[in-house]
């Protein structure tokens, strides 16, 4: 499915439908004397969603860039796409990272780049893919999130949702088996928010990507659990709320002093009785 | 008291440290793929056409200061019609190389550092390494190539420039007979000189850039942070052109004369 890495077919079958994609294993940070994970572990089921709440500077955002090798525990074991990567190199690093795409905080585009370059970067840079082949994947790309008429504009000519729409397409371009999310649609009003929402549902639903969210934003993460995307008959995509099966594949996270205080899907999440959650909740 | 001195120590080797393995990397990925040439070409563009009207200016006046300067002191021992032969000497083997290295120190080491510093606060060095790419080679590789190389070509520039500025106030102003001036020129010069004015310049070039490149990738704290990272080039920057410029000079004379 990527553009930039093949996997063995022993390794192929082996992180198919159902097989854990992302493993933390008892995973600790700190920064100097302050804890940012204590002993986290949980695993990301390839195909899913994990929604990973909790307060600012619970240590979320903290969690994707370990995923990615931006960082690197203390403690623990971490297992990307087949790769144990907390004791990888940079230069190791860079091959695990050919399949991840990553959505930063406000977008993270680069401003001296127009939204193709910034959409088909990965593809013009790091493969050798011909530019004419780039330039459709790229149109395809932001086809596919509404904005192909954007496509010369620059970062600074687009509007806050826009911008991180084009970072979803930027992390997508690729291809790649894994999509992390910080915070996407912090600071967008709710309609955008709500189209930035559908985009996490369809690349899930229709691409078969692997996420992972993090979020505070409740109202996002629990669309994004109980709502699926399906292609009807005509050929047309449509979001409609998920069946109870499809709700539970969505799993939450809740981070609370550097551990995690609740996981579970989002039937669970809202049943529960436990105050910091009821807080949290209300 | 103590423990300030000793957290102050501990930064200052850090830093050390991480300006040293920011060195290392950079000329590992000068001579190992991928190599982004496209990068290359822009910044020997930007940091090298970008800077000639700074180093022209700066020349120009340079030499025709010092023309007047040192005419009157010359004045004093009849001296006059040597001062084609102080200014390519002063210019070539020692201002040429330093006021350069100073303009490049304020255009391009605070550019350099405002740069790469915003695209630090605003997650984009985050976002190249998530997208596969290593900031070093696609960053820093190019600026400190183009800052090693166009260094020396902007400092012969601001040498010729210098010595016209000289020429011009020399004739006009101190009444020096154009062949007079130009002979005097070419008789103050040595191959040595030439060699020194030429070597200096690579050195200054290279620290400037990765000095902006190490401080700007250090940046932290928003936008107040990069204000801070730009002044800190800046400074950084100046003084190692000085100082630089000194120890080279010191292991030149050794080698040279």
């Amino acid at each position: 499915m990527a553009f930039a890495s093949k996997r063995s077919p022993a390794l192929e079958e082996a992180l198919g439908p159902g097989s854990p994609i992302v493993v933390f294993d008892k995973v600790s940070l700190a920064f100097d004397d302050k804890v940012i994970l204590r002993e986290v572990s949980f695993t990301l089921i390839t195909g899913r969603t994990k929604l990973i709440l909790g307060a600012s500077g619970a240590g979320k955002s903290t969690i994707l860039k370990l995923i990615l090798g931006l960082l690197k525990p203390d403690a623990g074991v971490i297992w990307v796409n087949g790769e144990r990567v907390d004791l990888m190199s940079e230069l190791e690093m860079m091959k695990v990272r050919a399949d991840l795409g990553m959505v930063f905080q406000e977008g993270a585009l680069f401003d001296s780049l127009t939204v193709a370059e910034n959409v088909g970067y990965k593809l013009y840079e790091e493969t050798s893919m011909a530019a004419h082949l780039v330039r459709a994947r790229v149109e395809e790309v932001l086809g596919f999130i509404g904005l192909a008429e954007y496509i010369d504009r620059m970062p600074s000519e687009l509007s806050g949702g826009q911008r991180r729409r084009v970072a979803i397409a930027r992390a997508m371009a690729a291809k790649p088996r894994i999509l992390l999310y910080d915070e996407p649609t912090t600071g967008l009003d709710p309609i955008t928010a709500t189209t930035v929402d559908e985009e996490i549902i369809k690349l899930r639903d229709l691409e078969n990507v692997s996420s992972i969210v993090v979020t505070h934003q409740l109202r996002d993460a629990f669309y994004v659990a109980t709502h699926e995307a399906v292609r009807r008959d005509d050929g047309l995509m449509r979001i409609q709320p998920a069946d109870t099966e499809k709700s539970e594949e969505a799993e939450f996270i809740m981070l609370k002093d550097g551990g995690i205080a609740f996981e579970g899907h989002a039937a669970e999440l809202r049943a529960s009785r436990d105050p910091y959650l009821q807080t949290f909740l209300s | 008291m103590l423990s300030l001195f000793e957290d102050w120590l501990k930064s200052a080797l850090q830093e050390i440290q991480e300006y040293v393995r920011l060195q290392v990397a950079t000329v590992r990925g000068a001579v190992t793929r991928p190599f982004y040439f496209h990068d290359v070409v822009e910044q020997f563009e930007q940091i090298g056409i970008g800077s000639l009207t700074v180093v022209l200016l700066t020349g120009f006046f340079t030499g025709a200061v010092l023309a007047l300067q040192t005419g009157i002191t010359l004045d004093q021992f009849g001296a006059r019609p040597f001062v084609g032969r102080l200014i390519s000497a002063s210019m070539i083997k020692e201002l040429g190389p330093v006021l350069t290295g100073l303009m490049l120190a304020g255009r391009v080491g605070s550019g350099i550092a405002a740069e790469l510093g915003s695209m630090v606060v605003t997650d984009q060095i985050n976002a190249l390494r998530a997208l596969g790419t290593d900031p070093v080679r696609k960053l820093v590789v190019p600026r400190v190539l183009a800052g090693f190389f166009m260094a020396p070509v902007l400092t012969v520039v601001a040498n010729t420039v210098g010595i016209i500025g000289g020429w011009l106030i020399a004739v006009f102003q101190l009444r020096v007979a154009s062949s007079l001036y130009w002979s005097s020129v070419i008789e103050g010069l040595y191959l040595q000189d030439a060699w020194m004015g030429l070597v200096k310049p690579f050195f200054l070039g290279f620290a400037i850039v990765t000095i902006g490149c190490h401080v700007g990738l250090r940046t932290r704290g928003g936008t107040q942070g990069v204000g801070r990272a730009t002044t800190n080039a800046v400074v950084a920057s100046s003084v190692a052109v000085i100082a630089v410029d000194f120890f080279v000079t010191r292991l030149l004379i050794t080698l040279l004369y």
